[in-house]
């Protein structure tokens, strides 16, 4: 199951999220500003998923953007990486010059 | 009051602020506009303001005061008004608003509304944010819209009701009926959501699992399925060269659950699997995502050899590629299956080993737990050499959990007594200050258990710790084991190795040193010391340094080191004639196997022992010690007090030890503590070591009630093995009638001196009222000469604000249960 889905810039400020599961506010702030810190210690070569507390973290790195989605145990990865994509490129569609 | 910004003008804005704070500002300001113009209830602009208001939100600003205006704009007759209103009620209401209800009414109208995107909009936030009263008034509805014939509305429909389902699993028998038809559609998002809405269906209920296997589920799925790969290029469904492989993804996940556990669907679909896992491309990470799961479902069902043999191979594959992600994939499916197909995944050894190698934090730790998995007797020696360089070159975060791999690996294939040390020597040295606490104790026995190394491990020890003694548990097993074997190590024979020569002054130095620096832990120092006092007795011309030594830290800051360099000192002193009989080597220690919490406490039993060591001998020590704060009446210790089957020594001046006791026994109860035992090891050892619980139990003892006071009542049942006859397993069960729970329960018992005892730990502390649970916790007791059984208990607790405390005498144990 998806529990969240962040986009998120270099500098750590949200340019979207949603949540899938009940979080308080202020604990949203904390996880994005923590899950976006494991993401940018990441190097290029580094697989994709991270595991954070007791979910899985797929992001995926645009430019200065950074689209993370946190999974629980019974997702597929990799399914998830490619919905990401699928995610960009439909934007990419309808909105030109993403 | 001028028109309110739109959304775009706010996001705009908001970007050109440069600090935290005066974003807030910016924020603020927004928001105070924003109260004001829904004061003045203003229809035209109420969806800019809560666009503006969501937007906050969702940058982690509260937004409470917009819920009331999300219900209106739902209410309105405009579909823009409306589609903003359900984004906010979906974003900011749930079921813990009140308000949330209030909704209901206006979802109804609007799931049966002309316009199917007004429909379709009521089916998202339902499926969303839906409390079960909800769900329960609105059920018929959706399952009305689940049977239409506009795909757009029937997949929305689909995922509404597996929240529905979710929410209140009794209502899923109610769209039953709707699913026939939906694996018919051609529409893929119907598909899509059909397949999730069947998914949740069979996860929930074993029924519905039972019903879709009868109804022949599995032949459409494979159908549909086939037709995805087999159908050419569609430009609808395309991703990278394969068509809808989220549906197939999906798919595949369904047809795992159906044949999971069950022979005639995983034969049905042994074709279809074997299919795809041969025909997807793998060249895109899209055909390697569908591989994954094709796997994944391979391993899971009762698929036949050649399939899992297939599906291992793709791991295998997997674990080749370049790309870190299927790396790791494959390293997290290989852990799944390593426990069924060990002997494929073994094939791969190899690969999975570099692996350690990776940079990769993630790729590193599912390396090691799968090669921990992988360690057996045959691999060990090549294992164990991958993993000790892995250990040395790792981060912190690994280094305990692999070192505590290490050693398990190491206890169960050793293949030499020699290695074993060796290897966990190197684990010392190398991670030392990781290794967890419970090392220790059971690094000793295993060294005092394998007699013939003595020397050699002594002298290794010895060597280790003489260029640095920082790393606390290197340097406890250290002293101990040259506290224990220093004859050895000083008089210079070992067969293993070259031997070193070093005299008593070097030894004691090197103790010293470690008792004096400040890297020292205090229980560090302590084993330091009772080491030093323990070559008092093996040395022969530096008795004076020691006693010197010993006097020293009798006025230690640090208590425990004070009382025992005291103790050691009036050990000196006034009973110097007993101090030889009272140093001699430990016996062989016995790992207790039943239980583990019992083996934790055995453990500390061993590292006890050394500050106990000054008291009655080693063996009736622990025992004495813990039966004397329970005869002593000293306040309840939170420790439970469980008496481990130390063996006995060998009885040297039997009688002066017996009046020690005796001096030690304060108070003069009828009930004393079990002596010292002389003769019994055979019995303590089979009694009640190997002992399974509850093994042949002899024919149906009574149970009896031990005690009835104040509401709590505690229960004796008991079990008799017919193998031996001389142990009794009483089971204790603690309830309370009261209408308030006790805490901090403990239960401690003594039994008079021809018995032994042995306590294991409660299943818990604290007995909730009214009967409505119970502490359980297993007493072991020895009754060799088959005397009737008495026993004194003793009860601590906490109930109603103050501390509790009983004592009382049980005598009425039925014969069966001592005869």
């Amino acid at each position: 199951m998806i529990k969240f889905f962040l986009m998120v810039n270099k500098q750590g400020q949200t340019r979207l999220s949603r949540y899938y599961e009940h979080i308080e506010i202020n604990k949203r702030t904390v996880l994005e500003a923590e899950v976006i810190k494991n993401c940018l210690s990441r190097s290029k070569d580094e697989c994709s998923f991270i595991e954070y507390k007791d979910f899985k973290l797929v992001y995926r790195q645009y430019a200065a953007l950074f689209i993370v989605v946190g999974i629980d145990q019974t997702e597929n990865e990799m399914a998830v990486y490619e919905l990401i994509h699928n995610f960009v490129e439909v934007l990419d569609k309808y909105f030109s010059r993403v | 009051m001028p028109a309110p910004i739109r959304l775009r003008e706010l996001i705009r804005t908001i970007r050109t602020a440069r600090t935290q704070a005066e974003e807030r500002e910016m924020i603020q300001k927004e928001c105070a506009a924003i109260r004001s113009s829904f004061r003045e209830e203003d229809n035209t602009y109420r969806c800019r303001n809560v666009a503006k208001l969501l937007y906050m939100h969702m940058l982690g600003y509260p937004a409470h005061f917009g819920q009331l205006e999300c219900l209106k704009l739902i209410a309105s007759q405009k579909f823009t008004d409306k589609r903003i209103g359900y984004l906010g009620a979906m974003l900011l209401l749930d079921e813990r608003q009140d308000v949330h209800l209030l909704m209901t009414n206006c979802i109804k109208n609007d799931l049966n509304h002309s316009t199917q995107y007004v429909q379709g909009l009521a089916l998202c936030t339902l499926g969303c944010m839906g409390s079960s009263e909800m769900c329960r008034d609105l059920a018929g509805e959706v399952e009305k819209l689940l049977k239409t014939s506009n795909s757009y509305l029937r997949k929305k429909a689909a995922l509404c009701a597996v929240h529905v389902i979710r929410k209140v699993p009794e209502l899923m028998e109610m769209f039953l009926p709707a699913t026939k038809n939906l694996l018919n559609e051609k529409n893929h998002g119907v598909l899509h959501t059909s397949v999730v809405l069947l998914t949740e269906m069979c996860e929930r209920s074993p029924d519905m699992l039972a019903h879709f296997r009868k109804v022949r589920l599995v032949p459409q799925l494979v159908r549909i399925l086939k037709n995805l790969i087999m159908s050419g290029y569609s430009p609808e469904h395309d991703v990278s060269g394969i068509s809808d492989p989220f549906l197939q993804v999906r798919i595949l996940r369904l047809l795992r659950i159906l044949g999971r556990n069950d022979d005639d669907s995983s034969e049905a679909m042994n074709d279809i699997l074997a299919q795809v896992a041969t025909n997807t491309e793998t060249s895109k990470n899209v055909g390697n995502a569908i591989l994954y799961e094709t796997v994944l479902t391979i391993m899971d069902i009762k698929s036949e050899s050649g399939l899992r043999v297939l599906a291992i191979n793709i791991l295998g594959r997997f674990l080749l590629n370049n790309d870190k992600n299927i790396r790791y994939v494959a390293l997290t499916s290989l852990l799944k299956t390593v426990q069924t197909d060990h002997n494929a995944v073994q094939r791969h050894r190899s690969t999975i080993v570099d692996c350690l190698k990776d940079l990769d934090v993630s790729i590193k730790r599912r390396a090691m737990e799968l090669s921990f998995a992988l360690v057996n007797g045959n691999n060990v020696r090549g294992m164990m050499k991958e993993l000790l360089y892995f250990l040395d070159s790792c981060e912190p975060e690994f280094k305990a959990d692999c070192a505590s791999g290490i050693f398990l690996a190491a206890e169960k294939y050793a293949p030499s007594k020699r290695w074993h040390i060796d290897t966990i020597m190197r684990v010392l040295t190398t991670a030392g200050s990781y290794v967890r606490d419970d090392a220790v104790p059971n690094l000793i026995q295993l060294i005092t258990n394998s007699v013939e190394m003595h020397a050699y491990t002594v002298q290794r020890l010895y060597k280790a710790i003489l260029g640095d003694y920082s790393q606390q548990p290197l340097v406890q097993v250290a002293s101990w084991c040259i506290g224990e074997y220093g004859d050895l190590l000083v008089s210079g024979q070992c067969e293993e190795e070259e031997p070193i020569q070093v005299t008593e002054d070097e030894v004691l130095d090197i103790l010293e040193s470690v008792l004096i620096s400040n890297m020292s832990a205090s229980v560090t120092r302590g084993y330091a010391l009772t080491a030093i006092m323990k070559l008092s007795t093996r040395f022969t011309c530096t008795v004076n340094r020691i006693k010197k030594v010993v006097s020293i830290y009798g006025s230690s800051i640090d208590v425990e080191l004070q009382q025992r360099a005291v103790e050691y000192n009036a050990l000196f002193k006034k009973y110097d004639h007993m101090r030889p009989a009272l140093l001699e080597r430990m016996p062989v220690m016995e790992k207790v196997t039943t239980n583990g919490p019992a083996e934790i406490v055995q453990t500390n039993g061993e590292t006890e022992t050394a500050v106990l060591e000054t008291k009655p001998p080693p063996s009736g020590l622990q025992p004495a010690n813990q039966a004397n704060d329970l005869l002593d009446l000293l306040g309840g210790s939170d420790i439970t007090p469980v008496i481990p089957t130390a063996p006995p020594s060998k009885p040297a001046s039997g009688g002066e030890l017996l009046d020690l006791l005796g001096d030690l026994n304060l108070t003069g109860s009828p009930v004393s503590p079990p002596a010292p035992q002389i003769a019994q090891p055979p019995f303590l050892l089979d009694g009640l070591t190997s002992q399974p619980l509850f093994n042949d139990i002899a024919a149906g003892i009574p149970s009896i009630t031990a005690y009835n006071k104040n509401g709590l009542k505690i229960d004796f049942t008991f079990e008799r093995s017919n193998t031996n006859p001389s142990v009794t397993v009483i089971t204790i069960q603690a309830s309370n009638s009261t209408e308030l729970e006790m805490t901090d329960f403990v239960f401690q018992a003594a039994v008079p001196k021809t018995f032994q005892l042995q306590l294991l730990s409660p299943s818990s502390s604290v007995i909730p009222a009214f009967n409505s649970g119970t502490i359980t916790q297993v007493i072991k007791v020895l009754n060799p000469q088959k005397q009737q059984l008495r026993m004194r208990i003793k009860l601590t607790y906490n109930h109603k604000g103050s501390a509790m405390q009983d004592l009382a005498e049980v005598n009425n144990f039925p014969p069966q249960s001592w005869q």
